[in-house]
This record gives C-alpha cells, structure tokens and sequence, in this order.
C-alpha cells in the first residue's frame, strides 16, 4: 500500500539545471516545491574533494558520477526491423546520476542556437526549397524564435557565468568574437579563458586561412564571480578534469555552484535525493496530472500529490516517462502518427589529431570549455542546396585534459602494446592536439523512442528502445567538414595527423564515447499533431505537466545543448509564472 | 591554557554549528533589511544582534530553550531556558526583572548569573531596546515547557554570592553613552559593538579573574585580539594605515565579512562562523556599515613587544612556487600538492572565494592550533541571505601525517611575507586528538 505524502504545489523530477532554474523561478511566486531526485545528493566538498576528484580510473573510465546500466538503462538498434538490445555498458552517451545531474559533470560548452536553427524547416523551405528536404527526414521548426528567448540566454549565461567573447552585440559584429552567432543584448559576464598553445597555433592558422577564430564560450570561469543569486565561481586552475567529474575547485558552472545554495535557503523549497519517479499519475479524464509516485530510499512506494508536474529528467527519462505514464501519443514509424518518442536525435561529430615532434602542449594543463573555435561553417552559413546536405558543424581546437589512461593519442601504425608502445607514449604524449567538428543531426522517420516489447527494468517497467542510426545527409555533411578540417590540418603544418569521420558505410556504434547530447522524443512544437509539448514546453494534452531539457528539440543543433536548455528553461519558467498560474490551463490553443 | 579552555567553552557558539544556523531559520527570523516595526518585531532583530540563540539552545534543541552545556574548568555551565514559558523559562519575568537580568546579570530570584551572560556589556543597552527584546521575548518566542538542566559546578563556583564581589569590581552598569565627537553612525556602531554584539567577550583579552580588560573603545586593549581555545579572535581595531589590526580593510570590507563570511580577503573560520550565520547576516547594511564605522575609528594597540620580522617577500614565495622550485623544501611541496590549486602559488586565493594567506590572522597568530584545525577538519563558509553559497574547504588530515602538515604549516607561517612561528609535529598531533567528531570527510572511497 503507497503511502500519501502532504500536497505540494509543485513537484520537479530529477535536480539538475532545468529543475535548479525552476525551482528559483516557482518559489519567486510562494509555491510550495518539492524536488525528487533519482539519485544521491551530492555537493562540492565532500564529494567533488580535491584531490579525490582528479582519479581518472575512478571517475572517467569507471564512470562513478553516472547512472548505473543495471539500474536504468534503455535497448538501442538500428532499424525497425532490428531486434533491440539493452545498453548494459556505458560508452556511446553517459546520463549523470545525482543531484546537479550531468549538469555536474559536462565540459561546459555553452551556445546558442543560430536562430534559423530554431526555425529550420521553413528556413530550409525559403532558402533551398521544400524539395531538398528528403523523403524521410521529418525536421520541425522548434515554435519559438530567437527574439523571444534572446532574454532567457542572457540569463542564463549570466547565472552560470560563461567567460566569452560576445561577437554579434545588438546587430553589430564584434571583433574577436564568433560573427556568426544571433544578436546578443549583452556581452558574456565573463572575458575568454586564458589560451593554450593549441588555441593560439588553431587561431593564427584560421585567421591566417580568412576564417574567424574566436574563444569557446566557456561554463569554465576564467575570474572570480558571483551570479544574480549571489551564488559564486572560483577561477579556473585549469586542472583537465571537467568531463565525466564534479569541479573540485567551483570553477565549473553547475546546479550546485551557481544555483542550489541559493534555492536551499528558501523554505518553501525542499528537494529529496535517492527517490525515483515511477510515473506521472494522471486524473480520470487523463487531461490533468495529480502527482507523481516514486520508490523512496526505503524502497517504498510513495503518492505525491501536486498541482503542477515539472519533468527535470534527462531527456531520455523524460521520454520513457511520459510513455510509461500515458501523457501523450506514442509516436508510430509506419504511420507517421502520434508523437510521443519522435525524433530522437544525437550529433555528428568528428575530428583531427595533429602530432608535432617540436610542440610542447602540456595537455594536463586543461579545462573543458577551453578551446579556440570557428563557426564558418554553420548552419546558416552553408548552402544546403550546392552542397547536398542540411546541417552544418563548429570547428574547435580545445585542450581539455591530459588525463593517461584514455588521453594517449599514438601516431598511425604504433603498436598497442609492448616496448613500442611505451616508446611511441614517451614520443607523443604532450605533443598532439586536436581539431574537433561538432555538427547538427537532423531527424528522421524512423529514428525514435518507444517502450521496449521485451526488456524490463528492476521495477518491472518496460525499458525506453531507442531505434537509431547514421543517415547519408549527415554523413555527407561530415564528410564536407572532413574536407575543411583535412586542409586546416595541413595548414598547421603537424608532423603527422590522423582523421577520423562517420563514412556512408558507419553504423551508430554504442561503445566509443561520443556525446551524451541525446535529443528530441518529446518535442516542442506548433501543431499537437507533430508535437508533444508547445512552444512554451507545456504538454498539449495534460496542461499541468511542463517538460524540461533537450528533449524537445525538434532535432539537433550544431551546438552542445546546455545554453539552450538553459535558456528555454527560463522561457518556461516566464511563461509558467506569468500565464499559467494566473489561469491555469492550456498556454496555447490546439 | 586552562582559561582559554574556559573561555572557548564558555562562548560555545561553535557547538552550535549548522544546527544552530537551521534552528535559527526555523525561529521567528527578523529579515534583515525590512524596517521593523512593532517592539517584537524589533526585538526579534535585537535578538539577532546578540545571538542569544547561540548559548541559549542546545544541539537539535528548540529555539532559545537552553540546555547548551558549556565545559569550563570548574564545572559544566548550561544555559537557561529564555522561552516565556512560566515555569521553564523566563514567563514570569516582570519588564524590569528582564531588564536586571540582562543589564546587571540577576536571576528573578535575585540569584547572580554566572558571566558566562555578558551582562557587563548588555548594562549599555537603551530602556526602549530592552522594552523590544521583552515584547520579544514574551510574545515573539514559542514557550517551551522542558527545563533546562541546571550548572554543574564544584565548590567554590557553585556559589552563587561570590559572584558579587566579582560584578562589584569588574562589571559596569552604565548605561551606553557615545563620545564626544562620534558621529551617530559610530556611535551607533559602538553601541552595537560594545553592548549587544559582545564582541569583546571573544576578541578583548581577559584578565586574571578572566574578566575582560576592557569593556569600550577608549583603552585600547578593548578588541585587541585574543586566543579563544584552538582559534584566534584578530584585533578589530582599523584606525590608521598599516597592517595591524583591521586597517588593511576598508570599512565596505569589514560590512561584507560580517554580511556574509567572506571578503576580498579572507573567509571565516571557527568561532565567528555561527555568529555570522545566526547574528550578524540578518543585520541591516546600514547596522553592518555602522558596525564598521565604528572598528575603523579604533586608534591601534600600543605595540606590546616588536613586530616579528618575516623571512621572505610575497615576491619571492610566490616566483619560488611557480618555478616549482621544491627540491629540499618538504613544506613547500606540501603547498604545490595540496593548497595551491586554489590558494595559488600567490597565496592570495581568489576574492570572496578562497581566502588570501598572505598577512592573514589565523595563519600569523601566535598560537597555530586554528590553522592546523582547518587544514585537518577542513572549514565551511556560512549560507549567508547575501552569499548563500557555502563553500567548503576539504579535510586534509586523512592525507597528511603529524610530520607533513607541520611542514606544511611551517611553510605558509613563514611565506609571502607571513611571520608566523615554526609548528612542530606535536602541535598538530594534539589538535588531531581533540578534533570534534567530523561529519564529513573528503576521504576517497576506493570501493566500487
């Protein structure tokens, strides 16, 4: 028998950013919220310590920071026809565990999007033609443009304290920064961090090419700084363990350094860790949601009632979610019909390894958003209908750690093994860098999420498929970036370089980390037929259930996701507080 | 060393720790900038200002119900239950009951307090701040019914009388009076300073009856800094330029430490850590800056023995560690692998984020025990209204034996300028011993 928990206005699943943001946001207004977060709370000291954090074994191959497989995880394929299998070992994408969720553990890449990525169908339909879109890719355009979030990016990047180079302020071009990006109504609260070797070399090299080098914008604080809640960064020492660690030194923007001290001291907000959500539970005329049931840290079964649901999960669990709960159409490959599950997305990545026998890099002098980058080749840059394809990539040379068990980059043809190998570490280690390509992925049919027909968890829940694979239009997008990184590579002039491209002959490998930029599922929206949530990430059909995060990208950017994660987390949150309470209710009309 | 014992004990505002900050917040809290209007509401604030809830409330006890138990030589002192419960507490008191035991340290029964209750400070208190703690007390408190255990002391401490004779000499029943020439802001922050705050039952030295030696700003001995068990309360006297005292900082300096536990300097650590958690960040900006009016007008202490000269030059230290330049100097290793990813090879740390080293009064005082606390147990900043972030030092004891943080110690007391004496093993090995219980610890967990 479940036992009843006291009503709350307003309960949040998981305790990342977009539930940190939230959280801040419906407290401003006096609701009572409760955060549920699947796993174990977590904090700078002790968890994050120095020096326990800078163990690579313990943290970046061993993964403690991440959701466990045996405890959640979801089956993969290929294609319809495929038999799924569970992803029972972590490689391709690594879902964060515990409060401050992947927010804890990411590099801390922050973009926005280009705006006519936000609106990239009718943007492709008007440049190129409706005809140059093809038959199965199903791109949306997200329902919200630029303009109207430009705000809620400010803020964001002001609360988590980006060190940047504004290159676009209120339509004029800047210079240092990226001339490509949206109008900024400000410039980055924080200037660029400092530059490495790579950084330098990559940005006379590019300048040199007549491209336009600009510094990564960075959730890594190059200065000391305090955010609009008082919260506060440390400079960075540029240690090299950000991916995969919790910042041991509060340099790292995360929930915990820039927002959850502040949401603690409010009395009206309350957060419990080990408790998972098992679903949204909905009234009988399934239109609103009651609350949510989770398994406390007891294991027990408990109802929180609430009059608002706010879905703060990973992407992925907030897909599997909603299927488990019944929010939403689930989404049908052969129809075309429902929603819920659709356009699951990832990102086309690539990259060069540069190796010079003179260069000193000194990669363990590192950070995860340091880098140099160029963004000539964006979305909004590239003439889809000359080149064959629609997306488009940013370059960067970062130096984000020098870590030695995975970061030991050889020269083609070294041994794997033995004296050689120990030689050929000893030539090479300190004197490579990288040239990275960070591209869109577009969405297609037949790329998707559903409850899976045969896999159950411990909880006896089906577990989410995911039926994803490479497609020729992005392949032919990375292989054009291949050809500019080939030739940037070249310029540099390295003793040796080595590329490394999705072909047309790549199947979606999911052991080789990749990205955890996993999308789409739950996407925002104009027309409930093609949606889940609308543009103010309210679900069509349950109006009292908003969804949070990356989920609702119709497909993905060029970018990494988190700034605009952040910055639709306050959009919603605007909408929320100044729409929704006032009348509750569907925000926009079917 | 026995009455520094006492006195540590006897303030016991640290044993509060966190759960004095949670109970506080759970109490009828006075917001910090609103204007307060009723007695109680007022009250509730004065309340704040003297921290009553410090010594007045037990671990995970309620809010002003006593209990507190305070170790001292003679005997365990417990505090009292100040809940307007009839029986329990102080609900009975008459206004001028409440008044004679604030003011002159009498029980309603006429019995004397022990001055563990800084009476001869509260004696400046105006009668309309004494009408507010009452409405406050009386009305704002919840009652709590359970009786506070009584004292614990041996003959001839138990006896109460004895105490008179001790008022007769060392207490001073005055009223507050400003100066003549004090602008209203500093004298506002005397007030504060000298009568509420009681910042000089940690910060002035104490004489042979373990009174304080001063009791305001006209000697100078008041605020001139004492040890206070393991830690050191600096001297708050900053009129004039220099480095003695608070005259390094600036007047906005002292009113955001006492805001919030950190500045562009330093961070607190120790005894002065619940105080700001519970008093003084709930005080207004304008109380704060009259607080800080009030220090930087302090002349100096007269210089007592010579000023110790250090070795080195912040130069010098700081062009030693970034050449890494170590090869037989174990304490400055020590540094580079444990300490300067955020203190820096600088040492100054990084404004309102990790305190500077340099000139620091923890790392330079006489007696090492504080620092050596913080680099064993680790320190945490107070969640402050303005600064609700709290940062944490990690424990370092798990990781350095006696030997090494003695050179560790020795190293930062003698760099960048600093002038602090050499710390032996021994010294860290009886801090190590009489380490509280840790709640957390840093140390790796190497199973998976």
């Amino acid at each position: 028998m479940a036992k009843t928990n006291p009503h709350v206005d307003v309960v949040m699943i998981g305790l990342g950013w977009t539930s940190s943001i939230m959280g801040m946001e419906l407290t401003d207004e006096g609701l009572s919220v409760l955060a549920l977060e699947r796993g174990p709370d977590q904090d700078t000291v002790p968890d994050f310590a120095y020096p326990k954090m800078a163990d690579e074994l313990t943290y970046g191959v061993r993964y403690q920071l991440m959701q466990r497989p045996a405890k959640s995880t979801l089956t993969v394929r290929h294609g319809i026809q495929d038999l799924a299998v569970p992803y029972r070992s972590l490689g391709s994408f690594l879902p964060g565990n515990g409060v401050g969720g992947a927010g804890t553990h990411w590099n801390g890449h922050t973009w926005r999007p280009q705006p006519n990525e936000l609106r990239l169908k009718s943007y492709v339909e008007e440049n190129f033609g409706a005809d140059i879109i093809p038959d199965e890719m199903t791109i949306q355009d997200y329902g919200v443009t630029y303009d109207e979030l430009e705000p809620h990016f400010d803020r964001f990047e002001k609360v988590a304290g980006i060190s940047g180079k504004a290159g676009n302020l209120n339509g004029e071009i800047q210079e240092g920064g990226n001339p490509f990006e949206g109008w900024r109504s400000d410039d980055y609260p924080l200037p660029p961090m400092k530059r490495t070797l790579n950084d330098t070399l990559f940005r006379d090299m590019a300048a040199s090419e007549g491209l336009h080098p600009f510094p990564l914008p960075a959730a890594n604080a190059s200065q000391a700084y305090t955010n609009p809640y008082g919260m506060q960064l440390a400079p960075c020492n540029y240690c090299g363990f950000c991916e995969r660690y919790g910042c041991l030194n509060y340099s790292k923007s995360s929930p915990q350094t820039c927002v959850l001290g502040a949401l603690k001291q409010r009395k009206n907000f309350a957060y419990r860790a080990n408790c998972e959500v098992m679903k949204v539970n909905l009234a009988s005329d399934g239109k609103t949601a009651t609350g949510v049931t989770y398994i406390d840290e007891n294991g027990d079964e408990v109802i929180q009632p609430a009059d608002l649901v706010i879905m703060g999960a990973y992407s992925l669990h907030n897909v599997h979610l909603l299927l488990l709960s019944g929010i939403g159409k689930p989404y049908d490959p052969i129809s075309g019909e429902g929603v819920v599950g659709k356009n699951y997305a990832y990102q086309m990545n690539g990259g060069a390894t540069l190796y010079f026998k003179d260069k000193h890099f000194n990669p363990f002098i590192g950070a995860g958003a340091n880098g140099e980058t160029l963004n000539d080749f964006g979305v909004e840059q590239i003439d889809f209908g000359q080149e064959g394809f629609i997306g488009g990539s940013y370059f960067n040379a970062a130096m984000t750690n020098g870590q030695p068990i995975r970061n030991m980059p050889l020269p083609k043809g070294a041994p794997s093994w033995g004296a050689e190998w120990k030689q050929a570490v000893q030539e090479t280690y300190g004197h490579t860098m990288t040239i990275g390509s960070h591209g869109s992925n577009m969405a297609y049919r037949d790329c998707y999420l559903d409850l899976d027909p045969n896999y159950t968890d411990d909880h006896g829940r089906p577990l989410m498929r995911m039926t994803f694979n490479w497609k020729d239009n992005d392949v032919r997008m990375t292989q054009f970036m291949k050809q500019k990184i080939d030739a940037l590579s070249k310029a540099l002039g390295p003793d040796d370089y080595k590329l490394s491209f999705k072909d047309f002959d790549s199947q979606y490998d999911v052991r080789p980390y990749q990205t955890t930029h996993n999308v789409g599922g739950a996407i925002m929206g104009s027309d409930p037929k093609s949606s889940v949530l609308n543009r103010y990430l309210q679900t069509w059909d349950v109006h009292n259930v908003f969804v949070m995060g990356a989920s609702a990208f119709p497909q993905n950017l060029q970018y990494n996701p988190t700034g605009m994660v952040g910055g639709l987390t306050y959009w919603a949150a605007k909408a929320i507080r100044e729409q929704y309470l006032p009348n509750p209710g569907p925000l926009v009309q079917a | 060393m026995t009455h520094r014992i006492w006195f540590h004990a006897l303030l016991g505002c640290g044993l509060l720790g966190a759960t004095g900050a949670a109970m506080a917040a759970n109490s009828q809290s006075a917001d910090s900038n609103a204007p307060a209007q009723t007695a109680e509401q007022r009250g509730a604030y004065l309340a704040r200002a003297g921290d009553c809830v410090a010594c007045h409330t037990a671990p995970d006890g309620k809010p002003f119900a006593g209990g507190l138990k305070i170790d001292s030589p003679f005997g365990a002192i417990i505090s009292t239950n100040i809940t307007p419960d009839p029986d329990a507490g102080i609900g009975n008191y008459t206004r001028d009951q409440f008044a004679a035991a604030l003011r002159e340290g009498k029980r309603a029964d006429g019995a004397n307090l022990y001055p563990a209750m800084p009476y001869p400070s509260y004696a400046k208190l105006t009668d309309e701040d004494i009408d507010a703690l009452y409405a406050y007390f009386m009305n704002g408190v919840e009652p709590v019914s359970e009786k506070a255990p009584e004292s614990d002391l041996s003959f001839p401490f138990n006896q109460r009388w004895g105490i008179s004779l001790w008022n007769w000499v060392f207490a001073d029943a005055d009223a507050f009076e400003p100066e003549q020439g004090q602008s209203d802001e500093v004298a506002r922050g005397a007030y504060l300073v000298e009568g509420l705050g009681h910042c000089g039952s940690c910060h002035t030295p104490r004489g042979f009856a373990y009174q304080e030696t001063a009791l305001d700003g006209s000697d100078d001995a008041y605020l001139s800094g004492a040890a206070l068990g393991d830690w050191w309360a600096p001297n708050l006297r900053g009129s004039g330029e220099g480095s003695d005292g608070l005259q390094g900082w600036s007047a906005n300096d002292i009113a955001e430490y006492l805001a919030t536990g950190r500045n562009a300097h330093s961070a607190v650590t120790g005894e002065m850590t619940s105080v700001i958690a519970n008093s003084t960040s709930h005080l207004t900006d304008d109380d704060l800056q009259a607080i800080a009016a009030y220090l930087k007008s302090l002349q100096p202490a007269a210089e007592e023995s010579e000023a110790k000269q250090s070795q080195t030059t912040p130069d010098q230290t700081e062009q030693m560690l970034t050449a890494a330049d170590v090869d037989g100097k174990p304490g400055a290793r020590l540094y580079l692998d444990n300490c300067a990813a955020c203190h820096f090879a600088s040492g100054k740390g990084a404004p309102q984020v990790f305190p500077s080293l340099v000139g620091n009064s923890l790392v330079n005082a006489d007696d090492p025990s504080g620092m050596l606390h913080v680099i064993l147990a680790g320190a945490r900043l107070p969640s402050t209204p303005k600064k609700p972030e709290a940062l944490a030092m990690p424990d370092f004891g798990w990781r350095l034996s006696d030997e090494e943080a003695a050179q560790l110690a020795t190293f930062v007391r003698g760099a960048w300028g600093n002038h602090g004496d050499k710390v032996t093993a021994d010294q860290v090995a009886h801090v190590r011993d009489n380490l509280p219980e840790q709640k957390e610890s840093s140390k790796p967990d190497f199973q998976d």
